[in-house]
């Protein structure tokens, strides 16, 4: 299990700050999900932990800086599934998850026969065996993102970036992908960081929510201290009704404005 | 289930026949006949160079157009369409005009060096220009920058040469090729060239497989992206250089063997990258012949023959990918 302390980091695009002086720490094994509207930063974050943005300020993984470590041991370390990932229509599932093994593949390596049984084991964890021969294009949404999550699991990175993991499938597939992720987290004490639009489904599934606004955090905590009617408004200009169930969940439930 | 699978494991032995059998019907079939005691002399110091030629350029081109398809994550990418191939015309015209009877002495000929420095400027700036405009994984904005490069590139080339009418015969017998007046200086001149980088681009195999992803998402996954498109594009403009310096500008073969492979054997670079070198050898070889007994006394240049099959293949894969489609 490892933890991850974000310092003031602050994140660039070209001339522009998209993320200002962003300071959380994330203990082992815990899930911490960003939410705030659209251009928040709540990617930013995620790709400069990952090394794809460009920024200033520290990222300690264990206490140590990952901007010390070499980009392979850094995808050792830190796993990323994108928004939107490439699936290269004519690549079997197998080659995909592979993929994930080359953090332990030195530059000029091939796969070992560890590297092969370690990726058939993760494709039998996720009930995904029989698909290894599948190539991509023939796989359904809510497949391709379980095969998503199967390759940064190769990774056996001990932290885990989700950038919005849930927006392209139903809702069974939705809890379906969250109810995995937390399964694995459990399993192997993985430390989750999440972005993600559906605030219920976020504060259902984190253990803490850190609401972004126009790059500046502006609160962090629990479901129930986050997701408050007011706050909501006055930072996603939405009109919504906050219930607390029994369990503790809190569901966010758009209003109509007008009528 | 593994990488090589059952039915992949054929595939090279069978492709490693297909050339064997190409270098036999390419040492065979000839204006001087069949082979005989009597003519051995010939067709080993004519026909043979010639044939070890083709082969050499068409794996060369073959594994270039498939590494350049990898490295740019786009299925159109070609060294002919990159402009790499006019680079490296006019990289060679400048030799030409700065005075190639200088040169002889040298050590080392600067011919494929100017020619690969040339091919270098080209496909660099195509790159620019079209990862300016759009992402390099739309096809069409590369392809149309190369076609703005291959078009300066000529012009220049062409502007240099009517103020240098004097080595427009050179430069031009050069610019059409010269398999069919190959010799085993020729073969000597390139092998080297042509081996280094088939071996470069053979170890980036995984590289570029991991690039399918993109490259976010293989920087992701701890792939240092800019070096490795880097190697892999200098590797594969060197060998095209001195493969062109040879051969002459001959179009398409980067695009017809690569993706023929791919419909066969699929996409994965690890089975592509060494088929498209047996049988891009194969494939050269071949086409070559035709030229060879076409026409009789007059030859057919290799590129028309590549052109003719060629073009219409183009056409096909186009309508296949769907340009911007997914691209690799």
């Amino acid at each position: 299990m490892s933890s991850l302390a974000l310092r003031d980091l602050t994140v660039t695009y070209g001339r522009r700050d998209v993320v200002h002086s962003f300071s959380d720490t994330i203990g082992p094994g815990d899930w911490l999900c960003l939410i705030g509207p659209n251009g928040a930063g709540k990617s930013s974050i995620l790709r400069a932990v990952c090394g794809l943005a460009r920024h200033t300020g520290e990222i300690d993984v264990d206490g140590s800086p990952l901007r010390l470590r070499s980009p392979r041991r850094r995808a050792a370390l830190v796993a990323y599934v994108p928004q939107s990932p490439s699936l290269p229509d004519d690549m079997s599932a197998f080659e995909y998850v592979l993929l994930g093994r080359n953090p332990y593949i030195s530059y000029f390596g091939a796969e070992t026969a560890h590297d092969r049984e370690m990726v058939r084991g993760v494709l039998e964890r996720l009930d995904m065996a029989d698909f290894a021969d599948r190539s991509l294009g023939e796989l359904s949404g809510g497949e391709q993102q379980r095969l998503v999550i199967a390759r940064a699991l190769a990774q056996e990175a001990p932290i885990l970036l989700l950038d919005e993991p849930t927006s392209a499938l139903d809702i069974g597939h939705q809890q379906q992908a969250l109810e995995l992720v937390d399964r694995l987290r459990r399993e192997h004490g993985l430390t989750v960081v999440s972005a993600m639009h559906d605030l219920t489904l976020a504060g259902l599934y984190a253990d803490r929510l850190a609401l972004l606004h126009e790059g500046h955090l502006v609160v962090t905590g629990t479901a129930a201290e986050v997701l408050r009617a007011e706050t909501l408004a006055e930072f996603y200009g939405v009109s919504v009704t906050v219930h607390h169930e029994p369990d503790g969940t809190v569901v966010v439930v758009p209003r109509r404005v007008t009528g | 289930m593994d990488l090589v699978s059952r039915r992949g494991r054929w595939w090279l032995p069978l492709s490693i026949v297909v050339l064997a059998g190409a270098l036999l019907l390419g040492a065979y079939i000839g204006p001087a006949g069949r082979v005989t005691g009597a003519n051995w002399h010939l067709i080993w110091t004519v026909r043979m160079p010639r044939v070890v030629l083709a082969a050499l350029v068409g794996a060369m081109l073959s594994v270039a157009g498939a590494s350049y398809q990898g490295a740019f994550g786009n299925p159109l990418a070609d060294p002919y369409l990159l402009g790499v191939a006019a680079g490296s015309g006019l990289g060679a015209t400048i030799v030409f005009v700065a005075g190639r009877a200088n040169t002889h002495g040298w050590l080392i000929d600067p011919l494929p060096l100017a020619s690969f420095a040339g091919g270098l400027a080209a496909v660099f700036i195509t790159y620019v220009i079209g990862s300016a405009f759009g992402s390099t994984r739309s096809s069409l904005t590369l392809v149309l920058a190369g076609v703005a490069i291959t078009s300066l590139a000529t012009a220049i080339q062409t502007f240099v040469l009517y103020r240098n009418t004097e080595v427009i015969r050179e430069v031009y017998s050069w610019i059409l090729g010269r398999l069919s007046t190959a010799t085993w200086r020729d073969v000597k001149l390139v092998l080297p060239y042509i081996v280094v980088s088939c071996v470069v681009l053979l170890l980036h195999r995984r590289q570029l497989d991991l690039l399918r992803v993109g490259d976010d998402e293989a920087a992701s996954l701890g792939m240092q992206v800019g070096r490795v498109r880097l190697v892999v594009v200098v590797a594969a403009t060197l060998g095209t250089a001195a493969a062109v310096s040879v051969s002459g500008l001959i179009g398409f073969v980067g695009i017809v063997v690569p993706h023929a492979v791919r419909m066969m054997a699929g996409a994965s670079y690890r089975r592509l990258l060494p088929l498209t070198i047996v049988l891009g050898a194969a494939f050269l070889v071949l086409t070559d012949i035709p030229g060879r007994v076409l026409s009789h006394g007059s030859e057919t240049p290799i590129g028309v023959v590549t052109a003719f099959f060629g073009a219409p293949f183009f056409i096909v894969v186009l309508m296949r990918r769907r340009l911007g489609g997914d691209a690799r």
